[in-house]
């Protein structure tokens, strides 16, 4: 399923495009949640479409990198660039943690495993002290970046947000194309075979974990920035199902697909959000929709498309 | 002292919940291989079942118990035929990712209707009160509800694994096509097996309602802990999950009383351990 690469170039450029001119056509805020959770897909993309392992607790690596950015920059005082350091490096050390474990079992008891974890994690956010418990973590301070540019106001930040996402993205890129991304495809289409050949599955998929767990992180962080809060809905499964629904509906193991599929799921929470507890029907609706009938994914059914006819 | 039983025997009512729960969670991953995320939604139907039928229709408990599953079962029997039917022989995640859709579509209904807090159901008139024995005192009911979940989960047991429909269903996990070929009706087995699984998690939330409140996240809530529980037990044996539902139910309502703190977490953290040591599962084999 892989699209003529000129088309893929095309996409790139689009995309590259778009995301600088947006904060000037769409609400910066929105936009940057967009790339805040595009970025989060596509991390998440990594392990379910290109490694075949669905991770159904990646929440927990999105809340968890922003309630400690938050910390660091609201009660320490940190600059945003230590602050989103320090919590990604609390979601990789957790991706270590909790993917060492689950990788011990496959298939369906992987998904319970990490859903099960991350629930765990949520549990803890909601009993420690220091995470303010309902209320989250408000009034995060922006800061300043290098100590000249003021995050405070949106533009800045965006860019500073895209070039959060440029570099996830590149990171991302990257590695599917590298020898090590092939091993990877390798595990996802057969793994006892990938393993007779003599790769150490457990490690690349731990690694594999790791390098989504924690750019999740990244994204969490950053996002816990742009909205100055860090709360208890991105810990919670809800938030672990709709990384799941945005790389399907976008098309998972494709490159594009999950940063489409964030795009149209953040922009239907926006154009619903006085909907209220229809949203989740909706959300469950489109997602038993995509399972039954449309398991490629917008992008996936474009490449077909695009195959087919050249 | 006191405080301590109270807590094991509300240990005990969630742990047989809990094997309600992972006992249906089995059957329907061992002969459909599909794991279930819908079933927390449906216990919570099953409770909501009986709540609207005493305000609506003065349906009461007695009744509620048997028709709520039976409802439940029903709708179940629809999902099987309507939705999972399509995605047997694909790879068992797009069950999951079905399920867990109508998870959010069922929960997000009930909690439009109904609102987000919890509404009480009262408890039946014949089994309120209770009796104090010397080292606690016993609620009527809570007795009644882990007697009962005890029975419904050793007579699964019994049919699975004594009876010749047992036998069926126990064929039907190690190779489906065989036993097609043998001329029973696969299809008609896997519907019903769903069906009955997901009566069984609605047979728990019926008696769960007069326990705990009757709310639309009431589901969700405990359907992680199952996971987890499946998980510590493994799938492998009908036994072995009711005995992993019950026990853990005990170690929670212990941890409730010595390090309350911990209460919401041990299950998972027990999970953790079970993971390094015996990675497949207390009772599991790896499949």
């Amino acid at each position: 399923m892989k699209a003529a690469p000129w088309v893929e170039r095309l996409g790139y450029a689009i995309l590259v495009v778009a995301g600088l001119v947006a904060p000037f056509v769409v609400y910066p805020v929105f936009a940057m949640n967009v790339l805040c959770f595009a970025l989060f897909a596509s991390a998440f993309n990594l392990l379910l479409g290109y490694t075949g392992l669905l991770s159904f607790g990646h929440a927990a690596y999105l809340g968890a990198a922003g309630y400690v950015t938050g910390y660091a920059c609201k009660a320490w005082g940190w600059p945003p660039l230590f602050g989103i350091a320090l919590g990604t490096l609390v979601a990789t050390a957790l991706g270590y943690i909790i993917g060492s474990l689950a990788i011990r079992r496959s298939g369906i008891y992987f998904a319970m495993i990490t859903m099960s974890f991350a629930q765990l994690i949520f549990f803890l956010a909601v009993q420690f002290p220091w995470t303010g418990g309902e209320d989250g973590l408000q009034g995060v301070p922006r800061g300043t970046l290098f100590g000249l540019v003021d995050l405070s106001r949106n533009l800045p930040l965006y860019y500073f947000v895209y070039a959060v996402f440029l570099f996830g993205f590149a990171v991302i890129h990257r590695t599917i194309h590298s020898p090590f991304g092939h091993v990877l495809r390798s595990i996802r289409e057969n793994e006892a075979r990938a393993l007779s050949l003599g790769y150490d599955v457990a490690r690349y998929k731990l690694l594999a974990f790791v390098l989504s767990a924690a750019l999740s992180g990244l994204a969490g962080a950053t996002k816990s920035l742009v909205f100055q809060l860090a709360s208890l809905t991105d810990v919670h499964w809800h938030m672990s199902g709709q990384v799941v629904l945005m790389t399907l509906l976008g098309g998972m193991g494709t490159v594009l697909g999950p940063s489409v599929g964030a795009l149209l799921v953040v922009a239907l929470q926006n154009e619903l959000a006085s909907l209220g507890s229809w949203v989740p029907v909706i959300t469950g609706a489109i997602f038993v929709v995509c399972v039954l009938a449309f398991r490629r994914g917008i992008v996936g059914e474009v490449q077909a498309l695009v195959k087919r006819s050249f | 002292m006191k405080a301590l039983f109270g807590q094991l025997l509300l240990g005990l009512i969630n742990g047989s919940f809990y094997a309600l729960l992972s006992l249906g969670l089995s059957i329907i991953f061992g002969l459909l291989n599909v794991i279930n995320f819908a079933h927390g939604a449906l216990y919570m139907l099953g409770a909501f079942a009986a709540y609207v039928g005493l305000v609506q229709l003065g349906i009461g408990y007695w009744p509620a118990l048997v028709l709520s599953p039976l409802v439940v079962g029903v709708l179940g029997l629809l999902i099987e035929v309507l939705l999972l039917r399509r995605l047997y022989g694909l790879d068992p995640l797009y069950g999951l990712l079905l399920t867990f859709g109508l998870t959010l579509v069922l929960e997000g209904a009930f909690q439009q209707l109904f609102g987000v807090s919890g509404n009480p159901y009262p408890m039946p008139a014949q089994l309120s009160g209770g009796a104090d024995v010397r080292f606690m005192f016993l609620p009527w009911y809570r007795g009644w509800a882990v007697v009962v979940s005890l029975l419904v989960c050793f007579a699964s047991w019994w049919v699975i694994e004594r009876t010749r429909l047992g036998s069926y269903l126990r064929a039907g996990t190690e190779n489906p096509r065989l036993l097609q070929a043998f001329g029973v009706n696969v299809p008609l087995m896997f519907t019903l097996t769903y069906a009955y699984g997901v009566a069984l998690a609605a047979f728990a939330g019926v008696m769960a309602a007069p326990i705990y409140q009757v709310s639309p996240s009431m589901g969700s809530n405990l359907i992680m802990v199952v996971f987890a529980v499946v998980v510590i037990g493994g799938m492998g044996s009908i036994a072995g999950s009711i005995i992993t539902g019950v026990g853990l139910g005990l170690v929670e309502g212990m941890t409730k009383y010595f390090y309350p703190e911990f209460a919401s977490t041990v299950v998972f953290i027990i999970m953790a351990i079970v993971l390094l040591v015996r990675p497949a599962g207390l009772f599991g084999r790896e499949r």
